[in-house]
């Protein structure tokens, strides 16, 4: 079985700066979970302590079953790809993927059919002689995985693997790698900064910041019902818009208040859950996919809402228009044929069953 | 600049006040302009190196009195100095020695070298500087006035160091009196003074190898040795090569030592190919055999370089 | 993957290693313990140089004293060496020869480096590569034609000599690895420039100089070492003493007949060899920088 525990993992540096303060987190047989979050949340950190390079603090880490905290990494089980893909420079592409089982002494028809059945699944075979920088940013990366698939390992580690592509690679470098997934099933814990990598790629998905945990769940859940405002700013592009509201309560129903005076009535459903906030100043979260021009037929739960654009992106299949309201900075999704025009007001509308309040004061969705 | 504003080279004063008109003529000077710059060291290298050596072969192809060879007696093309020397039990006992002294001596130096910046490399970098600052002290005081120190410890009745065998109730051992021990007492100096330097450079060079190949290595399950020979000696091997032919050159070449701790003794034992062209070539006034003797340098040398520089190519091609 | 259970039924061939942070403990003790024993090997010989340059005659002579430790220091060696005319003969010739030296090997090498490095020409490669294989041609094989050729000048004999001589150990080296340090100056600051209308001498003086002056310190610190440090042109050139530089000058003239007063060949060695050690310890990431050049660069 190849589950990964983290209990109570604390990582700290001379000088008292904690870089991971304390995380809790299981990790099931062929998972596939991605740490995702900005520069310097921890995500990193987390992964080598998985591989053992670096040392734990405090609580434990344990692949298995079996807790590893003072196993070194070769003994784990463990296999990783490096964002700098770090290939050995000069053995060739089969010795560098063969390296770790000509270390443990396999027999080389072993080690031969593992390379090779690497090689077929990544499709690198004619690669097999060259040497690293005779070798493609995109075909090196294969090579790092490769190296990773022929170990067989209980969990693949993968640090920030797509960073050093170019975009159109980076998409098909994507796919491919959930294919891997999907063929050889192995545990996976990958870190990436980049959201859509997170969403695309995981089973679960884990936010990080400051070294600590915001939310752990399937993509979905992060993106419908995000537990904090990191979260909800953080995953989704264009990110969600917050704007200051003021959460009111006229004849049983609520609506929300912004700042430059128009009024969004909540839907019923959620009355009862923010009924007790009433009279508060929050921040009304909604996501630009949401803010749309008034072309849908269902009429349930949307709102008309008016904003001026400043600046107007047309992107082809869509048009994105922002906006300011008061100070905060607000994007909308326009369909490609709305008429907008930078300084005229445009009437759109809100899909409020997608709406979130969050609380400035605990910066927590209600 | 011209009136359209355009900067395309056609513009001289756009090149700094050249007054000439076309870029054609740029380009000529600026040829002109590299050619007079690299002038200087052309003369260096033509005047003091190439040329000396050309007359060195000339040289060596002459007699005692500086006279080409007179036929009959000996070789006509002049080898006759090469026929002494080769009949000559001194200098192929000086030929066998330097060999010997400058293998010898470079093994030990890379060894412990190796040693050293292996060391320094694992102590945290806060502290390299402070080590590494006193463990280079042998290599930048002048060969010859440190040699100085090691002569007075050796020194025959007063050497310090056999004073300190002395509390271990060691035997004193004659370092400069005998020939065995005064070749080990070279080497010995040798490599005190020498070990800094390859100690530095595979410093730098362990360095240079970045951390993420050791952390692969060390995933795919490599204990500290094999990390060693996978990772460390293969990317280290061009900085080794280089470093390890330098040193021969000069060791095989030494004359600072052997001129202040030996001058060559006891008897001729301790004798380099450099201290003994001195001792033929200026000393006894025979400037021809000398530059016979220190000729023979050049063929030996030529050969390790072309190998190793040859290794050198290949791997940079390859891999950088 | 079929076959996924075979590897884990293999055995494991290595022992688990105990607590991580024990066996780093143990490298970092291993690690001091070769080094403090390196740097007693490596400091006793200048140590006891100096000690012996404190010690009166008598001390010297004296069997039954321990060698390693002085009991009545004196500083009489080093006022006879100060005040020995020939000695400050000696030290100055060494001043002059280097300084010339120095500012010759300098400007040579700067200005072919530039050259080399930037400015494309017939034959630039072929040169360069020659510059390398000039630096392998050890000085011990070139001193007697020079010796031949210096003498025919006129020159022997004399710190003239010496300075036209010196070049070769320097200029080499020096110029290899001004070649590096110039090649890793980014070209688009030679075309901001050559569009800012400079010349070629205006960017080598305002732009290159500059931004390469790590470089240049550490080749004239070179420069500086192995001219003060030369010992085989100076040895066979020089016969008179006053034209002597440090080098040779301390290991031959201290040695009255057959008396040697090594105390005062301590005191005299060792205030020779104090400028590169002096700078050692004041430039000394330059030094070393200038010694790495060569080989990482290259």
């Amino acid at each position: 079985m190849a589950q990964v525990s983290l209990r109570q993992v604390v990582k700290s540096y001379e000088g008292g700066v904690q870089a991971v303060k304390g995380i809790d987190l299981e990790i099931d047989d062929h998972e596939f979970v991605v740490l995702v979050g900005p520069s310097g949340c921890g995500k990193s950190t987390t992964l080598r302590m998985i591989a053992g390079l670096e040392e734990i603090t405090a609580g434990d880490v344990a692949i298995g079953g079996t807790v590893v905290n003072d196993i070194p990494p070769r003994d784990r089980d463990i296999a990783m790809v490096f964002q700098n893909y770090a290939l050995y420079p000069h053995m060739s592409v089969y010795d560098n993927m063969a390296f770790g089982l000509t270390l443990r002494k396999f027999p080389k028809a072993e080690i031969d059919r593992r390379v090779k059945e690497a090689a077929r699944i990544l499709d690198i075979t004619p690669l097999l002689d060259r040497k690293p920088k005779a070798l493609s940013g995109g075909q090196r990366q294969r090579v790092a995985m490769g190296r990773a698939i022929v170990r067989d390992p209980k969990v693949f580690l993968f640090d920030e693997p797509l960073s050093n592509l170019d975009a159109k690679l980076r998409v098909q470098m994507r796919t491919e790698i959930k294919k891997v997934h999907q063929t050889v099933k192995t545990t996976t814990v990958y870190v990436t900064h980049d959201q859509v990598e997170a969403m695309t790629l995981a089973d679960r998905v884990v936010v990080m910041n400051h070294g600590v945990i915001e939310q752990v769940g399937p993509p979905q859940v992060l993106y419908h019902t995000p537990a904090t405002r990191f979260v909800a700013g953080f995953i989704g592009s264009p990110a969600m818009n917050f704007m200051p509201a003021r959460l009111e309560e006229a004849s049983g129903a609520l609506n929300v208040r912004l700042t430059d005076g128009q009024v969004l009535a909540v839907p019923a459903s959620r009355t009862a859950r923010y009924r007790q906030h009433a009279g508060r100043e929050l921040l009304f979260g909604i996501r630009p996919e949401h803010l749309t021009d008034d072309k849908t037929t269902d009429k349930t739960n949307v709102q008309p809402i008016s904003l001026t654009p400043e600046v107007i992106e047309p992107m082809g299949m869509e048009t994105l228009a922002h906006f300011k309201l008061d100070g905060a900075e607000v994007s909308a999704r326009l369909d490609p044929s709305t008429p907008a025009e930078v300084g005229v007001p445009l009437a759109l509308i809100a899909h409020m069953d997608q709406m979130h309040l969050i609380d400035p004061a605990t910066d927590k969705v209600l | 600049m011209p009136a359209d504003g355009t900067m395309v080279a056609a513009s001289p004063q756009a090149l700094g006040g050249n007054q000439v008109g076309s870029l054609q003529r740029f380009a000529r000077r600026r040829s002109t302009i590299a050619f007079l710059m690299t002038l200087p060291l052309l003369v260096v290298i033509v005047g003091l190196v190439v040329y000396p050596a050309a007359f060195a072969i000339y040289l060596s192809t002459l007699n005692r009195r500086m006279t080409a060879f007179i036929e009959g007696d000996w070789l006509p093309t002049g080898l006759g100095n090469f026929e002494i020397l080769f009949d000559s039990d001194t200098f192929w006992m000086v030929a066998w020695q330097s060999c010997f002294f400058a293998i010898t001596a470079v093994i030990l130096k890379a060894l412990i070298g190796f040693w050293l910046a292996h060391m320094l490399h694992h102590i945290p970098a806060k502290g390299q500087r402070k080590w590494r600052g006193m463990l280079l002290v042998p290599w930048v005081i002048p060969p010859a006035l440190s040699t100085l120190g090691w002569w007075w410890m050796f020194d025959p009745s007063y050497s310090s160091i056999n004073w300190i065998l002395s509390i271990f109730a060691v035997p004193s051992v004659p370092w400069l009196g005998e020939p065995w021990w005064a070749r080990i007492s070279v080497i010995i100096v040798n490599v005190w003074y020498g070990a800094p330097f390859f100690m530095i450079m595979y410093l730098a060079a362990l360095k240079s190898v970045p951390e993420q190949l050791y952390e692969a290595a060390a995933i795919d399950g490599a204990t500290s040795w094999q990390r060693l020979r996978y990772v460390t000696l293969p990317m280290m091997a061009n900085i080794i090569s280089i470093t390890v032919l330098f040193s021969l050159i000069v060791t095989f070449a030494n004359y600072d030592i052997v001129r202040v701790l030996t001058n060559g003794g006891p008897r001729d034992m301790t004798h380099l190919f450099a201290s003994y062209a001195f001792q033929v070539g200026i000393l006894s006034s025979n400037i021809p055999r000398g530059a016979a003797v220190s000729l023979f340098m050049f063929p030996i040398l030529a050969v390790c370089a072309f190998f190793v520089l040859r290794g050198v190519t290949r791997r940079n091609k390859e891999q950088m | 993957m079929s076959a996924t259970t075979a590897h884990r039924d293999m055995p494991a061939l290595y022992a688990k290693a105990g607590s991580l942070r024990s066996e780093r403990r143990w490298a970092l003790i291993w690690a001091y313990v070769s080094l403090v024993i390196a740097a007693i090997i490596f400091l006793a010989p200048p140590f006891y140089m100096l000690l012996t340059s404190f010690k009166t005659n008598a001390e010297i002579a004296d069997f039954s004293l321990n060698p390693w430790w002085v009991r009545s220091p004196t500083l009489e060696n080093y006022a006879a060496i100060l005040g020995n005319p020939l000695f400050i003969r000696f030290f100055i010739n060494s001043v002059i020869i280097t300084a010339c030296v120095v500012a010759l090997t300098m400007v040579i090498s700067v200005l072919a480096a530039f050259a080399l490095s930037r400015m494309r020409f017939w034959g630039s490669q072929v040169l360069a590569t020659g510059v390398f294989l000039t630096y392998l041609v050890p000085d011990t094989l070139l001193f007697i034609p020079l010796y031949q050729i210096v003498g025919g000048l006129g020159l022997l004999n004399s710190i003239w000599g010496l300075i036209l001589v010196y070049p070769t150990l320097t200029v080499p080296f020096c110029t290899w690895i001004m070649i590096g340090y110039f090649a890793s100056i980014p070209k688009e600051l030679d075309e901001a420039a050559l569009i800012d209308g400079a010349t070629w001498p205006q960017m080598l003086l305002k732009i290159f100089v500059p931004v390469a002056m790590p470089g240049i310190i550490a080749a004239t610190i070179f420069a500086f070492t192995v001219s003060w440090a030369a010992f085989v042109y100076p040895t066979a050139f020089v016969t008179t003493a006053e034209q002597m530089p440090l080098t040779i000058g301390v290991v031959s003239q201290l040695v009255r007949g057959d008396t040697f007063a090594w105390g005062q060949i301590m005191a005299g060695a060792l205030m020779a060899a104090l400028p590169p050690v002096i700078i050692y310890a004041f430039l000394m990431d330059y030094y070393i920088a200038g010694l790495t050049a060569g080989a990482t660069k290259g």
